[in-house]
């Protein structure tokens, strides 16, 4: 497969690789693929109190699109507010990456990680404390 | 991909890509084309030409690489017949003999799920546009065929059974004596494709009771763009051919041949009868030596195929948690296949994994590793360094990977279709 320079150097050099505590007041999670698939992906955001995501990290299961993908919008999120976050399309990932067309599906993997991550998020601040009380 | 460096390695020096795909293709053996070199030049008779010397030179090397490849399998040279690969060996041997014999209330045929795709494809048509019936049997985990099952499957109306010799993409070796007495028993003819086969592993199509049998070229060190059939004389297998014309190649395969790639897959033949058992004898320490490596050193390593009746040179393993796409990427040092979706165009996981029962996540994982000739130590100590590496670091990055670690059943989450 031909792959673009700068998706070969997201796969070489991954950005954020790593897991936050996805209990953390704060954190929101999503994971979407399947392994059944080939493709399985968890991204990760810590929000600010005033809404910005302030890091994100991730972990991929795929092929080097998918791991390239995940990379890419783990740099994009950061210093964005929710809602910048959420108007990522798959379109610009796939775009940036130059994804060949049968690894388009990657990108909007990618796209659909980064909304999960703040509907869980959004869930969990909506329901504070939950964990806390519970002890 | 044409990137070729040499580097330094425990003392040394090797080039890379290393080559590990020899299911795809052999390098040929410099001694094959120092054999061809001359039909290419001077010697460049028609070997249908009774008439002159360049006719009966060409003839003469033809009917000696003719020799040659009966002798590796136990065959006449009568027997033999040049094609121009294990492909249209396959097709002229399924197709063949089912239209030859179909007139006589023959119109079953039994192959295997696992067979190779120009096996099943030629099976198919004939199904689709010839009225055929085809059994495709079942294989066990292990990847070979249940005997028992074959039994069952043949009826008065079969005429032939189907079925490979070694596999292209697990490297396991069927049962083939134990097939060809049922075949022979039951009075059906028994054809197996031994493109990965021949040269490989011992093949005697009178004690296996072979009727009839596929030769690829390029897999036994020898050329592209040849390949033979042999087709018994006693009981006579008849065939109709897919080619008409002069009639060479006793009427079952008209057009004029080539004697340099005949020679070539000649003198390939007579190498492999030379030296198979050394060659062998160096792949399995070769394999062995990869293959323990890689599992003392990694966990949730799995061996697809039979672990004891297989040809070592072929070496097709799952890394649990690790897509094998991206692994590939990541041992770009090597040059390996894999039967992950990612790398095909239809974007399916191998249907000979899932046909062996292997769930889909793990055959996403696996990637075959090819063992030959001319595969050094030196080379397989680098592959395991390289593959390790990659493996370690893909595994850090995978959710699975952690999940399991974390003692998550993997199965337990509800995944979403995608």
């Amino acid at each position: 497969m031909a792959y673009s320079e700068k998706l070969i150097e997201h796969y070489e050099n991954p950005r954020n690789i790593g897991s936050f505590e996805k209990d953390d007041a704060g954190v929101g999670t999503g994971l979407v693929g399947a392994p059944a698939c080939g493709d399985v992906m968890k991204l990760q955001i810590k929000v600010s109190p005033e809404g910005i995501i302030e890091d994100a990290k991730f972990k991929t299961f795929g092929c080097g699109s998918a791991i390239a993908s995940s990379s890419l919008v783990t740099e994009w999120v950061k210093g964005k507010s929710l809602d910048e976050a959420g108007e990522i399309k798959n379109t610009d990932i796939a775009e940036e990456l130059a994804l060949p067309p049968v690894k388009i599906h990657c990108s909007v993997l990618a796209e659909d990680a980064i909304k999960a991550a703040i509907n869980d998020y959004k869930e969990k601040a909506a329901a504070p404390a939950k964990g806390e009380a519970a002890e | 991909m044409n990137d070729h460096s040499h580097i330094e390695f425990n003392g040394e020096n090797m080039t890379t890509p290393i080559y590990m795909d020899y299911q795809a293709t052999t390098p040929m053996d410099p001694r094959v084309l120092e054999a061809m070199m001359p039909y290419f030049g001077a010697k460049y008779g028609n070997p249908h030409s009774r008439s002159h010397a360049f006719g009966w030179e060409a003839e003469a090397a033809v009917e000696n690489a003719r020799a040659q490849i009966a002798s590796l399998i136990g065959a006449s040279p009568k027997e033999i017949i040049f094609t121009s690969g294990a492909t249209e060996s396959n097709n002229l041997a399924l197709k063949g003999a089912a239209m030859f014999y179909r007139d006589k209330g023959k119109d079953h045929i039994i192959t295997s799920v696992t067979e190779h795709k120009c096996v099943l494809d030629t099976c198919r048509h004939l199904e689709q546009e010839e009225g055929f019936k085809v059994t495709y049997l079942p294989v066990q985990e292990n990847g070979l065929i249940d005997l028992d099952t074959l039994k069952e499957a043949i009826t008065e109306r079969t005429v032939m059974v189907s079925i490979m010799s070694v596999h292209n993409e697990i490297g396991v070796i069927q049962p083939l004596a134990e097939i060809g007495k049922i075949c022979r028993e039951n009075k059906v003819f028994f054809h197996t494709d031994a493109a990965q086969g021949v040269g490989k592993i011992p093949l005697d199509v009178n004690e296996m009771n072979i009727d009839l049998m596929s030769i690829s070229g390029h897999k036994v060190y020898g050329p592209m763009g040849v390949g033979a059939l042999f087709v018994r004389r006693k009981p006579r297998v008849r065939l109709r051919p897919l080619i008409n014309g002069g009639g060479q190649e006793r009427g079952m395969r008209s057009g004029t041949l080539s004697p340099p790639l005949c020679v070539g897959l000649g003198e390939a033949c007579a190498i492999a009868e030379a030296e198979m058992a050394s060659d062998n004898e160096r792949i399995r320490l070769l394999a062995k030596r990869f293959h323990n490596a890689i599992n003392d050193r990694l966990p949730d390593v799995i061996l697809n195929g039979d672990d004891e009746h297989r040809y070592w040179g072929n070496i097709n393993l799952s890394f649990a948690y690790v897509e094998g796409e991206s692994l590939m990427m990541g041992i770009r040092d090597l040059a390996v296949s894999s039967g992950s979706a990612c790398t095909s165009a239809s974007l399916e996981p191998s249907y000979v994994l899932r046909s062996l029962g292997v769930e889909e996540e793990m055959a996403h994982t696996s990637i075959r590793f090819g063992i030959g000739r001319f595969t050094t130590e030196a080379e397989i100590d680098y592959a395991v360094e390289h593959i390790v590496t990659a493996v370690e670091k893909l595994r850090a990055m995978s959710p699975l990977w952690e999940m399991a670690q974390e003692g998550i059943d993997i199965k337990s989450i509800e995944w979403a279709d995608h």
